[in-house]
């Protein structure tokens, strides 16, 4: 092994990973074939090279054998680059020196063939050796941290997070796209398993946000653009006119009930269409804020503009209607993110076989939410839409979740909440009612103790997936009522159960325009749709971009306690940013030769985070380091070659090339 | 589109007990300015029967029919049979899933000297005169006033599933669109995708006849009067078994077992006999009043 090449003397280690990439990898003799390749001085192969004694292996070889390059085959470097650069630096070698080979999700998870699979390895280790040689030392730059969040989304997970924080004595931003805070949980009659009032510990909460002078709350708003990095992000949010100034309302509400629509005849989305509003309305009597809207595709004013404008009138000398009010953007900086944009739950008209909008006594599980609730359109009682109050009612669970035509994920919320509502019904009505499940999912403090409690309240549970719901009746006890058809899998029958009301136990499901809100804070979904973590079980808040994290809902489906959970924890991961006052960046920055640069300016429209600048002296351009996020877009476009980057340098690219491509 | 060649697939229904769909489909397709040119030496699509018996062999006997289309040069081919329509789909289905049925396939017809499969769009009238047609069109071409009753369309389940493509999956709604066009009214049936039997009502005999029993009783007690349908064996079935249900239910149903194409055919001026009417079983009564031997006597045209 010799010297030459200007004294480079690499190291080369080859992980098992367990057997992670031992059993789909020949690694002996992977690390006996690293060996043979030029200026490698050492070449191992370790179980563990993560854990300490790994680690010191590493750095004992740099200090022993005078290594000055260390090439590490691995996992992804996701997971350890950071480790491995520590191992360099604690061997007194500039972090730079390594060059990660990802021989686990690249080679090991991904192939059958051993053989193949180590012929493979063999050629990314090479292309590594030969790049590494011609790494230089780096300085890993720093970025001061903003210390102002936003919070995306004013459900329980906005909510937790932004009060968190806030209490911290951090400023934060609270963006919410509906006109009042408390998302889904303030349709919520009961919370399961322990039956207290959703709205007794969530509107307290609603108030804080709005009283907090920490706090500044967007209602009816979106994030619309979202630039920087972690610590510096400019966030654009568009705010929709609610027609009434947040400033001057003083929430007495004259105006809704001045509104010449004498009769609300607008479909009611908080009540899901259970009951109308007007035009004017407020959400629920505890919206948060405590301001109308009103709506223009409804109100006369802006259909003709010859309304009488009654409710003008109404709010009097405070002024606070006002048709003329535009949309407007606002721009903002902040140092982190935290998206917690929710749900939304399964369109049960895509199970047409359970006759959702077919048969008027069909109701999604969150509409029965609504009948339950004190404040709801019904006043608590659960009655039928011709006023009847049901006999006999049918839960049926799993509708959109489990199931390979629709979704095939558990919402894990329906088993809980459909035993909630079925003691609810039970203890409203009297009725007789069944849950047709696939499994009972009880997997919570004190959640299976709540199903037993069900079970001695005799609500009858029958095990089979319902195969329809329908009207056609065999005999007359069937006669004017829904008949659920199920097998049922515990008495081996097909069985054909007849009730008055069908509730269906519709699951959770991403918001149709999450891959969009996605694009929008530079994070990726899932295959299901759903936000995906960094990592499922170590970074289950933080998301691929730094400083953005999420919590709630838009990561999966979770229950309020889960939620709430994540929510702490993601404003936890904002507070550590904040506190640290500064995060490490990559020095894998672009960097201009200003003798070649030609001043043509093709880069600067290019860049996305707006760090080229044009020196007018000099006629050439700059590029900030501090700015700069390394996505080398500059480099590619640059018609004379003078923009390079760092650890992307040419000659390193074209070794990795060669080395790939030389056949050994 | 008013002189629109299809290919047709009759499959063997179209000359045994489902002659009428025939005759109702052909005069129909007449009165709209419609040809069907007849697949030459098709075969047995296969169907139910065989296909539960040896799937691979089943898939040949469709795979030649689509096979021959092609050599002819059919770009559509037209089956108004269920069971071909679904037979016909499903051998194209499958050899694009599965490289092993692709393979059979492929080399059977090479045996043959016919082509490898490529992408004949088979096709269910029902589709045809729901989106190449329209109801609207239909709607200006019929002749006559109804006079007849409420109808109850009936689907079956094999031409909507399991692909969806003839109408939609669990709640299909075009044969009631196409018959509404025409002025007949038509009630909600829940039932309209439910089996028929099948061939269960020469196998196991009673419980054939129970299915065939609820579809009936459900059809009445919606207020139909008669059922219209677009697959020959469902049918077949309702039609045929009738004074047997009678016998054994006590129950006094009597109801005609129409294709949707003799309703339509009758709406645009075909008569008793060009639609195959003459042959229905059940409902005779009915039949005879909704559709006379000479309705110009009977009501002045539109």
């Amino acid at each position: 092994m010799s010297e030459a090449n200007g004294g480079i003397r690499i190291g080369v280690y080859t992980c098992h990973c367990g057997t992670n990439i031992a059993a789909a990898v020949d690694v002996e003799s992977l690390a006996a074939y690293a060996a043979t390749l030029p200026d490698v001085v050492v070449s191992r192969e370790y179980k563990y090279l993560c854990c300490d004694p790994g680690q010191d292996l590493i750095r004992q070889d740099i200090a022993d054998k005078r290594l000055n390059r260390i090439v590490v085959a691995a996992c992804s470097p996701h997971l350890h680059e950071h480790t491995f650069r520590g191992a360099l630096v604690a061997g007194g070698l500039n972090p730079f020196y390594l060059q990660l080979v990802n021989i686990r999700e690249h080679v090991a998870w991904v192939h059958e063939d051993r053989k193949e699979a180590t012929r493979k390895a063999e050629d990314l280790l090479r292309a590594a050796v030969r790049r590494v040689a011609r790494h230089e030392p780096l300085e890993p730059g720093r970025t001061p941290i903003h210390p102002d969040v936003l919070v995306v989304g004013g459900g329980i997970a906005g909510i937790h997070a932004a009060l968190t924080l806030a209490n911290a004595g951090k400023r934060i931003y609270l963006v919410e796209r509906e006109p009042t805070i408390g998302g889904h949980m303030a349709k919520f009659d009961r919370t399961f398993p322990t039956l207290d009032c959703a709205a007794c510990i969530l509107t307290p909460k609603m108030s804080a946000v709005k009283a907090h002078p920490n706090i500044t709350l967007w209602t009816y708003s979106e994030v619309t653009k979202v630039d920087g990095h972690v610590g510096n992000y400019t966030v654009k949010v568009k705010r929709w006119p609610r027609y009434v100034r947040e400033d001057l309302c003083a929430g007495c509400m004259e105006c809704l009930e001045a509104c010449v629509y004498e009769e609300a005849r607008v479909p009611d989305d908080f009540n899901l269409g259970l009951t109308k509003r007007k035009p004017i309305y407020i959400a629920f009597p505890e919206a948060v804020p405590q301001v109308p809207v009103i709506d223009p595709d409804t109100c006369i004013q802006f259909k003709s503009g010859k309304c009488k404008k009654t409710c003008i009138d109404a709010c009097g000398e405070r002024h606070a209607i006002s048709f003329q009010l535009q949309e407007k953007t606002e721009e903002i900086e902040v140092g982190s993110i935290i998206v917690a944009t929710g749900f939304q739950v399964f369109d049960a008209r895509r199970a047409s076989y359970y006759g959702y909008g077919v048969y008027p006594n069909v109701y999604t599980a969150l509409e029965v939410e609504r009948l339950v609730n004190a404040s709801g359109p019904t006043g608590g009682e659960v009655v039928l839409r011709d006023g009847r109050a049901p006999k006999t009612v049918g839960i049926v669970h799993c509708v959109g979740s489990r199931d390979e035509n629709t979704n095939r994920w558990c919402s894990r919320v329906c088993c809980m909440y459909s035993l909630k509502l079925a003691h609810l019904i039970k203890e409203r009505t009297g009725a007789e009612v069944f849950n047709f499940y696939i499994d009972i999912r009880t997997p919570g403090k004190g959640f299976e103790e709540f199903y037993q409690k069900l079970l001695n309240e005799r609500v009858h549970f029958i095990r089979g997936r319902v195969a329809e719901v329908t009207d056609w009746a065999l005999d007359p006890t069937e006669e004017g009522k829904l008949v659920l058809r199920v097998e049922d899998t515990l008495a081996s029958l097909v069985r054909r159960i007849p009730v008055d009301m069908v509730v269906l136990a519709v699951g959770l499901e991403p918001h149709p325009d999450a891959p969009e809100t996605g694009r929008i804070f530079n994070i990726s979904c899932s295959e299901e749709g759903f936000f995906l973590e960094r990592h499922p079980k170590l970074a289950p808040v933080n998301t691929f971009t730094d400083g953005v994290f999420l919590a709630g809902c838009c990561q999966g489906p979770k229950d309020i306690p889960d939620t709430v959970a994540q929510a702490g924890a993601a404003a936890a991961e904002a507070l550590a940013l904040i506190d640290a006052g500064s995060v490490e960046t990559e020095p894998n920055t672009a960097y201009v030769i200003a003798e070649v640069c030609s001043g043509c300016k093709t880069c600067i429209p290019l860049c996305p985070y707006h760090a080229v600048t044009f020196l007018d002296n000099e006629k050439k351009v700059r590029i900030d380091q501090a700015m700069c996020r390394g996505c080398g877009t500059c480099v590619a476009a640059c018609p004379s070659g003078s923009i390079r980057q760092h650890l992307f340098e040419d000659e390193q690219i074209f070794e990795e090339i060669e080395g790939i491509l030389a056949y050994a | 589109m008013t002189s629109a060649t299809y290919g047709y697939y009759p499959g063997c229904s179209m000359r045994g007990s489902g002659i009428a769909y025939e005759e109702s489909l052909v005069t129909l397709f007449r009165l709209l300015g419609l040809t069907l040119q007849e697949l030459r030496d098709w075969n047995c699509c296969g169907a139910t029967s065989y296909m539960c018996i040896d799937e691979n062999l089943a898939f040949l006997l469709s795979a030649r029919n689509l096979a021959l289309a092609q050599q002819t040069g059919f770009r559509e081919l037209v089956t108004p049979c269920s069971a071909c329509y679904l037979c016909l789909r499903k051998v194209q289905d499958y050899v694009q899933r599965y490289p092993q049925v692709a393979e059979r396939v492929r080399d059977s017809l090479a045996v043959a000297s016919l082509p490898p499969l490529d992408a004949v769009k088979v096709r269910h009238p029902l589709e045809i005169l729901f989106t190449d047609v329209e109801p609207e069109r239909i709607r200006s071409k019929a002749v006559r006033h109804w006079h007849g009753g409420q109808v109850a369309c009936y689907y079956g389940c094999q031409l909507v599933r399991p692909y969806g493509e003839a109408d939609r999956l669990h709640n299909p709604t075009r044969m009631d669109e196409l018959l509404q066009a025409v002025g007949v009214p038509t009630v909600k049936f829940a039932l309209k995708t439910k089996c028929c039997g099948g061939s269960l009502t020469g196998t196991i005999h009673p419980v054939g006849l129970r299915l065939n029993y609820i579809l009936l009783k459900e059809a009445a007690r919606k207020g139909a009067k008669a059922i219209a349908t677009v697959c020959p064996l469902c049918q077949y079935n309702l039609d045929a078994y009738q004074a047997e249900i009678r016998r054994e239910t006590g129950e006094a149903l009597d109801l005609p077992i129409l294709f949707f194409t003799q309703i339509l055919g009758w709406a645009l001026g075909g008569d008793v006999r060009s639609l195959g009417l003459h042959r229905a079983i059940s409902g005779r009564r009915v039949i005879d009043e909704w559709f006379p031997q000479h309705p110009e006597e009977v009501e002045s045209y539109v």
